[in-house]
């Protein structure tokens, strides 16, 4: 009985340990790239953050003087504050656009895959063709709006929409809603398909309106499916630059400053290289909580029937 | 009987034209900004500047507009040249790396293998704009700086976690037997995964392509970091200097047609590729 298992055994890790360093062999591209481009970056950023760190010049150790330094920086916390305030609205707004397109799109009708297409188009367009895109319609003298909401009477005469906030905030929301909306509206189709027909039929002769069915059957159903569509909507939301940086350049009264567009001001317009590697630590942290709490939601949704 | 049969068929009626009014109008909404910036790209220089009502061009068709977008930077060829290289070298290094990585993960046993794939997937959570400085230092250091290999090899970098779980997850449907057979018929490790299992991973390997390239081509924030001279900008660097103008004038035509050069290669892409597309977007929803 021992020997024969002591022979099994021993045949089978011979084969093992060959197929091990093969199966290293084929991953190691992967992970030299993993390595070089991402786990040593990291490093380095925390590691940069505890500098004063010039573009030129040696850089010279300030410890955690970097850190605190963020605390009282007020430019910081405004583009905290701004890029939260983005973050909200931005997403009730794609929620409120991509919730009611799922449910137009869920059943087989005629059509309604070329309706999915047309709206799924903005989609797969970079952020930075469709805000260079949106800037021309929103500027006053050779764009869209200004002129169209002038004819309409909407507006008299054509006002800048970008040189205010409040206009130039909405027109921004309102491209990014154009530009993800189809995105999230096929997130929750897949949560809307999964729900089982039965169910919803059961509820129905059992005499439940339309309202009802939603509020009691389709929501909670979808839990699971609209926690992933709200922290890819959020997470997205907080690392936007392109959009600021293009259509308004910050502005007005550099009142656009989301927190990545602040880090490349920091790093590559000022050049403070180590104070701006803090701020991406700050960055880091926030989205990896951000990640651990996706987590939890999506497990909490799992738990739940 | 017959005007009950009547009301339901009107009734059937109202319900369609309620419904393709609202898809009609969606889809107005969500195809008039190309369209209009489209059509707006072939007006003349006379044209470009003022309002687009209407956006098509009134006095004849004209190219004016891609003439002044090739006016910018190294000519509007080089910047295409240069998105494409970048684009096209992420989708092979990309589809490269991810097919040996996830043959390895679905087909192999070694050490650490669980946390490596981990770690793998786990840089999905820390964003790239939060270590673009030690990036650019690095690639600096290994001679790379200002140049379309190293965003190339950062873009890699970035669709790896997607593409490896893809791919591990391709070539973990595939039956053993076929494997096994193949190996019995003399067919071994590298010449096994190209000759017998890589067709049979096709639909992975174009669902990787395809996102692979449109994030290449699409990607701004890195791009603007990492290249520093002109003749290098891939396309969304170089509208920023179209964007921004010359001696405070900006040329809206040269706007357009930089949106229609930007956009129409996506659009095109996924039309013709959309069912691998979706698939990707599901296997990552699902996950």
């Amino acid at each position: 009985m021992t020997t024969s298992a002591l022979t099994s055994a021993t045949r089978r890790r011979r084969p093992k340990r060959q197929a091990g360093w093969r199966g290293l062999i084929y991953i190691a591209p992967a992970m030299a790239l993993v390595t070089l481009f991402f786990v040593l970056p990291v490093l380095f950023t925390l590691w940069m953050s505890l500098h004063k760190w010039p573009l030129l010049g040696e850089p010279a150790w300030i410890g955690l003087r970097n850190y605190t330094r963020m605390f009282t920086d007020a430019r910081f916390f405004n583009a905290l504050g701004f890029t939260a305030h983005y973050t909200l609205i931005v997403t009730i707004a794609i929620f409120a656009v991509a919730f009611p397109l799922a449910i137009f799109v869920e059943k087989q009708r005629p059509l309604v895959s070329l309706y999915r297409t047309i709206v799924f188009l903005p989609v797969v367009v970079g952020l930075a063709s469709a805000s260079l895109l949106w800037v021309w319609l929103a500027n006053v003298d050779s764009g869209l709006f200004a002129p169209l909401f002038d004819i309409l009477g909407l507006t008299s005469g054509r006002i800048n929409l970008l040189a205010k906030f409040d206009t130039a905030f909405l027109t921004i929301i309102v491209m990014v809603v154009w530009k993800i909306a189809g995105f999230t509206m096929i997130i929750l189709l897949t949560g809307l398909q999964a729900i089982p027909a039965e169910l919803t039929e059961a509820a129905r002769i059992d005499g439940a309106g339309r309202w009802q069915r939603f509020r009691h059957l389709t929501l909670p159903l979808m839990r699971r499916t609209m926690a992933l569509a709200l922290i890819l909507s959020v997470t997205g939301s907080i690392l936007a630059f392109d959009q600021f940086y293009i259509m308004t350049s910050g502005g007005p009264q550099n009142k656009m400053i989301s927190v990545v567009y602040y880090i490349f001001n920091q790093s590559f317009v000022s050049f403070n290289l180590g104070y701006g590697a803090a701020l991406s630590i700050a960055l880091l942290l926030i989205l990896v909580t951000l990640s651990v709490v996706q987590l939890w939601l999506l497990k909490v949704g799992d738990e739940r029937p | 009987m017959r005007t009950r049969r009547e009301i339901r068929a009107r009734k059937a009626l109202r319900d369609r034209i309620v419904y393709h009014g609202i898809g009609i109008g969606t889809a107005f909404f969500f195809l008039a900004p190309f369209a209009v910036s489209f059509l707006a790209s072939f007006r003349p220089n006379s044209e470009s500047g003022r309002p687009p009502l209407p956006p098509w061009p009134i006095s004849g068709l004209s190219f004016d507009a891609y003439r002044a977008l090739d006016s910018f930077g190294a000519g509007i060829w080089q910047h295409m040249f240069n998105s494409l290289l970048v684009s096209i070298g992420t989708v092979v290094l990309t589809v490269a790396v991810s097919v040996l990585a996830g043959y390895g993960f679905s087909r192999y046993r070694f050490p650490f293998k669980n946390a490596l794939f981990v770690l793998i997937i786990a840089t999905l959570m820390v964003p790239f704009q939060s270590i673009l400085t030690p990036l650019f230092i690095i690639l600096a250091r290994l001679g790379l700086n200002n140049s379309l290999v190293g965003l190339m090899l950062v873009y890699v970098t970035l669709q790896l976690p997607f593409s490896v779980f893809m791919m591990r997850n391709a070539f973990d449907a595939v039956p053993k037997e076929i494997e096994e057979a193949a190996r019995i018929d003399g067919a071994r490790d590298l010449k096994l995964l190209v000759r017998v299992l890589l067709p049979l991973v096709m639909p992975g390997i174009a669902t990787v392509s395809i996102f692979a390239f449109l994030n290449a081509w699409n990607e701004f924030f890195a791009a603007l970091v990492l290249l520093s001279s002109n003749d290098n900008y891939t396309l969304p660097v170089l509208m920023t200097a179209v964007r921004a103008g010359r001696l405070g004038a900006i040329n809206w035509g040269a706007v357009q047609a930089g949106v229609a050069v930007m956009v129409v290669p996506c659009l095109f892409v996924f039309l013709l590729l959309q069912r691998y597309y979706m698939r990707g977007l599901m296997a990552g929803a699902v996950k």
